[in-house]
């Protein structure tokens, strides 16, 4: 996935994308922050990659808003750490959840260091204003993430959040296909990916 | 043997019935949580795990160090530890049962608990921490079983208890290493991503176990005849002494890579716990609370005059218990959390029913605890060992 922020940020007030997923997914949403649920979702700049943001960033970088989400990584710590495989890795890259057998250990939650995943601390059924009966709900007591809209991918259809935006700014094709539209974007623009150095290799490529 | 837990004086039954009061209490509070989720504990999307995953790491030590009164003794023949062994034992079969415990009461979907079973993830640590921790239980039960069984039958325990004697030597370092690496083996946690948090663990391990075993010895000295003897109890205080002296120099350690390196996310966690970070500073008055027994409890450790004389020592340890007992359950748990991995601080404080459940899992540790020391002092006072 490469997430074009110069376009995010010519339209600060849009969370289309964010809407889109919270609704497909039957996200709650729990005002309490210590138990919020989020799969895609808006931080700044420094806390989105607190390795990359500096003092003397350009005018326009400090303060915006990025779109982070869990990152898919090529080498999920999540994945390694999980003791019943509740968590996995599809052949095709997605990092999975079966959350009818997780435990709620939560040591992928320690383990991802992005903070994409969530524990379930209070019922979310509560705080689903609108359920989409096409998408289970979920229990307490289970971690869930953004599954890259795996139920779409498998229909040939787009991740809900890139089919939302109305500017094109997410686009998600075949990393393993060097002659995918976003191999192309790769190559022809310079991209960042949050905290590299940890070697978990994210998938979600930024162009800022 | 069993009934020997059975008969016992007015004090006895009271304090079964106090501990059984504490269960109660304990239970009533998981009865909620059961019901309403982990929502109600201090936890939280940023510090996922809490009190309970604290007292669990804490526990796992308190397990291992069994094998200070074991190793001496089988391996250097070393006899004045022989009427403490038993007591180790007992103690680690305690420990490991509430570590058990805290584990499951942190479980979002608890009756799930089988599937670690039934899906064997190889590449999770927790997969080995599970074997080597119900491993040890067993070992222990067996040990600890065989020895006092043989000593009411006035034999000698059976020749094939002896190599799992042996074996309980090195099970008991890989429980507390295996537990160590739950933490340091992850990416981005950098105030656990430390090399030496199986030897810092293993350190605190060993003068923590060993203050409680003085403590409860020197209570059972109070109610009944056992004596460990003199010897033995002196001994003990010195394998406190120098693995709290280890403990903190490995702590200092980490100070010195953090602050020194001026790496932000190494240092943040420390500063976070020692003078507070971005205006967030719940956990300093914990930390500093752990750092000054330590420094009291060193004074009192270091010259034998102190550490001979039974009073002091017994301050010393209830001392070395309490700072190691926040130092690695608090501070070691929550801090590895703070920053969070979007560079947010958010804070956690148990809440009361957390704390009840805790104090009820710590009484249910307690009421085996008793009773086995109960049956191991009855028959040591039938056999006329004591
Ligand atoms: S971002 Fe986190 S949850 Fe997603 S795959 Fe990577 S480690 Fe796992």
């Amino acid at each position: 996935m490469v997430i074009d922020t110069r376009i995010c940020r010519q339209h600060p007030e849009c969370n289309k994308c964010i809407e889109a997923c919270d609704h497909e997914h039957n996200v709650p949403h729990i005002p309490d922050k210590k138990h919020e649920i989020k799969w895609i979702w808006k931080e700044e700049f420094e806390n989105a990659f607190p390795d990359t943001a500096q003092e003397y960033s350009i005018e326009h970088l400090k303060g915006t808003e990025f779109l982070v989400l869990c990152n898919h990584c090529e080498n999920p710590p999540c994945v390694r750490v999980c003791p019943t495989q509740a968590t996995f890795k599809r052949p095709d890259g997605i990092v999975m959840m079966d959350m009818h057998r997780c435990i709620g250990c939560r040591f992928c939650m320690a383990a991802c260091p992005f903070g994409a995943r969530n524990f379930n601390w209070i019922n979310p059924r509560a705080y689903i204003k609108d359920p989409n009966p096409e998408y289970p709900t979920r229990m307490r007591g289970v971690v869930e993430k953004c599954i890259f809209c795996n139920e779409r991918i498998d229909q040939g259809k787009l991740p809900v959040c890139a089919e939302a935006c109305p500017y094109g700014a997410i686009v998600v094709g075949d990393l393993a296909d060097p002659n995918s539209k976003i191999n192309q974007i790769l190559r022809e623009n310079f991209t960042i990916r949050r905290k590299t150095h940890l070697g978990t290799g994210p998938s979600v490529f930024y162009i800022v | 043997m069993l009934e020997k837990a059975l008969v016992g004086s007015k004090k006895y039954y009271l304090w079964l019935g106090f501990l059984g009061v504490l269960i109660l209490v304990g239970f009533c509070c998981y009865i909620k949580q059961f019901f309403f989720g982990l929502g109600i504990t201090g936890m939280s999307r940023s510090v996922s795990w809490g009190f309970y995953v604290a007292q669990f790491t804490y526990l796992v030590g308190i397990a291992a160090s069994a094998v200070m009164v074991v190793l001496p003794y089988y391996l250097h023949n070393y006899k004045e530890f022989g009427k403490m062994t038993i007591l180790g034992e007992f103690l680690a079969i305690a420990a490991v049962t509430m570590c058990i415990l805290f584990i499951l009461v942190d479980l979002g979907q608890v009756h799930r608990v089988m599937n670690v079973l039934l899906h064997p993830t190889p590449h999770s640590v927790m997969f080995y921490d599970m074997i080597v921790l119900s491993g040890y239980l067993m070992i222990n039960i067996i040990c600890g079983w065989s020895a006092l069984h043989a000593e009411y039958k006035g034999s000698k325990p059976p020749a094939w208890v002896k190599p799992f004697v042996y074996l309980s030597i090195p099970w008991a370092f890989s429980i507390h290493t295996v537990t160590a690496f739950l933490y340091s083996g992850m990416p981005g946690r950098d105030f656990w991503l430390t090399a030496i948090m199986a030897p810092r663990f293993l350190a605190s391990a060993f003068c923590a176990g060993p203050s409680l075993l003085l403590l409860l010895t020197f209570i059972l000295k109070g109610f009944t005849r056992f004596d460990p003897g003199d010897k033995a109890i002196k001994t003990l205080a010195k394998i406190i002494t120098y693995a709290f002296l280890a403990n903190i120099f490995f702590f200092l350690c980490e100070v010195f890579t953090a602050l020194y390196s001026h790496i932000p996310a190494h240092r943040y966690p420390l500063e976070y716990l020692f003078v507070g970070l971005h205006g967030h500073g719940k956990l300093v008055p914990w930390i500093w609370t752990s750092w000054i027994c330590a420094a009291v409890a060193v004074v009192l450790l270091v010259p034998p005059k102190t550490r001979n004389n039974f009073g002091t020592l017994a301050v010393a340890c209830i001392l070395v218990i309490l700072s190691t007992w926040i130092d690695k359950g608090m501070g070691l748990i929550v801090g590895g959390f703070v920053p969070d991995p979007l560079d947010h601080v958010m804070e956690y404080m148990p809440t009361l029913p957390e704390i009840g459940i805790t104090i009820g899992v710590y009484a249910i540790g307690f009421l085996i605890l008793s009773l086995l020391y109960k049956i191991a002092i009855t028959v040591k006072e039938q056999r006329g060992l004591i």
